[in-house]
């Protein structure tokens, strides 16, 4: 492989890499205020994307990109209070097992109104063919976009959870539900705001993303369970951790095409969760006690 | 709860004969067709019930297992090794009537695996895969399981969907029927339709017998014991891990054996046995049942998959088993057929909270 080709992989898996590292920030998000995996996680960046390419048709994209992001947040709101919100300590079996049939039913919903067509947004800037040249590799400005927005994603959740009270407040929450609460602070909306938290920052992925990789109403399975391997990898509930792993997943799942077939991409990745689970469940980046301390 | 049993066995024998006679008596034989297919279903249902309603472990990956029986039992009947006839090994397994000769669609011979030969090498093949998955996964627990095991089920499918010897999307066709004894076959034949209705619920009042009886056994106390609260059975002594495995693996078994029938009771095998949609769906199913209701679960698979199969939730089909689920585990984690209406009811006047949920 000649060093061109070499960055070329690289990029192509930085950027996907970028999407998992979101979709993984989602479910740490939602984790850390709930103890929750959210099955449906991948569908948020499935419905960014599709609302994305709805809105598009009548209003500029800037605001079908918000419109998509606002309406999936409100989604997210709608399935924790429908769906999460009043259930008394439910067991983690019933949890994974309502999340899973939310997925399926939000998949569903995508199906019906939008068909099993594929669909994409326009490049933000440029086309198809524009590329800028980087030390001699080409480079879609839709690369920059996403792993720009990335970078903006992680830093506005690090500025929100570091420096504003809200932020300090989802925190307690995360680390012990009954003292907050003692606190006075309202830990059944905070649950809701993450939902509505991870939802946005889904869909706004899934609306970067969709230039690039395509939407149709079963993308979210696929994301979800890359997203999720990327969670663990990093360890749950660190999402610095989880940047990284996203990364080096991205990267490795690109390199993986140019020896096996495309299409058995999928099957490394989850041959690297498997081995992870079996080996490392903590995550590659954290000590079995860092693994306990949830921080996001 | 044994002398139930001779009871709930006569009804269901009933409600198989009597299912049979009416479907013939109205000439819509055709139903048996699919009842047929709903048996087989049900018995890998049977094995998830057990794993996740005695052994409190959920699996998302019981469609893999259930696509393993079938392909390997799909693969190695359509083989044709007709050509390698001078080859030595093959000669002796031909004598040995491991490999069966039958003509083909052009009057040539086909020289392929014989069924019941597939059917062990299958059989073996998932408890091999069983017993190596679950020595890791079943050291997880709550959503590292159910991951691991989706992981697992969606493997499967991508290899299924993606390997062009497994027939890629259009699957595996032209499977030939399983000779059982002679007279007694399973295939798709429309005068075999009645024979094979019956062997397919006998299948499945056999595999329902025994999982009872291994319920209600020592092995089931204690399986119900890790259930309740794992580290409290490991103190009494129990081995946990052994036991979660040994009933992974009869789960895993109990799903092969179900997909090397219907493969030669349909004939063929595509990719969609292996979706991880199955497995959710079987998760449905047994969610509907109950968890730990083995005749629950029984009911719901018959009736959920017949009506699936003569296609009466039309394209809603996967929907309808998202939001059965959604349902059922919102309002009566414990199944319909065990739902306590009243305090549900109880429940939904008074708003919110209700006592006594499941911790």
């Amino acid at each position: 492989m000649t060093i061109e080709l070499f960055l070329q992989y690289l990029v192509a898996g930085l950027t996907y890499g970028s999407i998992y590292a979101v979709v993984a920030i989602g479910f740490n998000i939602i984790y850390n205020a709930t103890g929750i995996i959210n099955f449906a996680q991948g569908e948020f960046v499935m419905l960014g994307g599709m609302i994305a390419v709805s809105l598009e048709r009548v209003v500029p994209l800037p605001a079908a990109v918000l419109g998509a992001v606002a309406a999936t947040a409100a989604v997210g709101a709608l399935v924790e209070v429908t769906f999460i919100r009043w259930l008394s300590k439910p067991s983690v079996l019933r949890l994974i097992v309502i999340t899973i049939g939310v997925a399926i039913l939000l998949r569903e919903a995508a199906l019906a109104t939008w068909g099993e067509g594929v669909r994409s947004l326009p490049y933000f800037t440029g086309n198809e063919v524009t590329s800028l040249s980087l030390g001699g590799v080409h480079v879609s400005p839709q690369v920059l976009w996403v792993l720009g927005t990335t970078a903006v994603t992680v830093a506005f959740l690090s500025l929100f959870f570091g420096h504003t009270l809200l932020g300090w407040e989802m925190r307690a929450c995360a680390s012990n539900r009954d003292a907050a609460a003692l606190c006075g602070i309202p830990t059944r909306n905070l649950v809701t705001l993450s939902f509505v938290l991870s939802a946005a920052i889904g869909a706004l992925a899934g609306c970067v993303v969709s230039p690039i990789t395509y939407t149709s109403y079963a993308a979210g399975g696929a994301l979800a369970i890359k997203g999720f391997t990327v969670a663990i990898l990093g360890g749950l509930g660190n999402s610095a951790g989880a940047v990284a792993a996203g990364l080096a997943l991205g990267v490795l799942e690109s390199l993986s095409v140019s020896a096996l077939p495309t299409a058995y991409k999928d099957v490394v990745t989850l041959t690297i969760l498997l081995a992870i689970l079996f080996v490392r469940p903590s995550g590659l980046f954290a000590g079995r006690e860092a693994s306990r301390l949830k921080e996001f | 709860m044994a002398a139930r049993r001779p009871v709930q066995v006569g009804i269901l024998a009933a409600a198989v004969v009597a299912a049979q006679v009416a479907a013939s008596a109205s000439g819509k034989g055709f139903f048996l067709t699919q009842l047929t297919m709903s048996a087989y279903y049900t018995l890998a249902v049977l094995g998830l019930s057990l794993l996740m309603g005695y052994a409190g472990q959920i699996s998302l990956g019981q469609a893999g297992f259930f696509a393993i029986g079938g392909y390997t039992s799909a693969v190695l009947t359509t083989l044709d090794l007709s050509r390698h006839r001078g080859n030595a090994i093959v000669a002796v397994l031909a004598r040995a009537h491991l490999l069966l000769p039958r003509p083909d669609l052009y009057g040539g011979e086909v020289l392929s695996v014989a069924p019941w030969c597939a059917f062990l090498l299958a059989v073996l093949l998932g408890a091999v895969v069983a017993a190596s998955l679950g020595v890791p996964v079943l050291r997880l627990r709550g959503h590292y399981l159910a991951m691991a095991t989706l992981a697992f089920g969606t493997i499967v499918s991508s290899i299924a969907v993606g390997t062009q010897a497994l027939g890629a999307a259009d699957g595996i066709s032209g499977v030939p029927p399983f000779v059982l004894l002679p007279g007694l076959r399973v295939g798709g034949g429309a005068a075999d339709r009645i024979q094979n209705y019956y062997l397919a619920w006998g299948m499945v009042a056999v595999a329902t017998l025994l999982l009872l009886n291994l319920v209600h056994s020592r092995t089931g106390r204690a399986l119900g014991a890790i259930h309740g609260a794992e580290d409290a059975a490991r103190a009494m002594g129990v081995d946990a891990g052994r036991l979660k495995l040994k009933t992974f693996v009869l789960s895993g078994v109990l799903a092969t054996v179900a997909g090397v029938f219907l493969t030669h009771y349909n004939g063929g095998i595509g990719p969609s046995e292996a979706s991880v949609m199955k497995s959710v769906r079987y998760v449905a199913i047994v969610a509907v049942g109950g968890m730990g209701s083995l005749w629950g679960t029984l009911s719901a698979s018959a009736v959920l998959n017949f009506l699936s199969l003569r296609g009466y939730f039309g394209s809603y089909d996967d929907a309808v088993f998202g939001a059965i689920l959604v349902l059922v585990m919102l309002f009566s984690p414990d199944g319909i057929l065990q739902a306590d209406l009243r305090s549900l009811a109880a429940r939904l006047g008074a708003g919110r909270r209700a006592p006594g949920e499941e911790a």
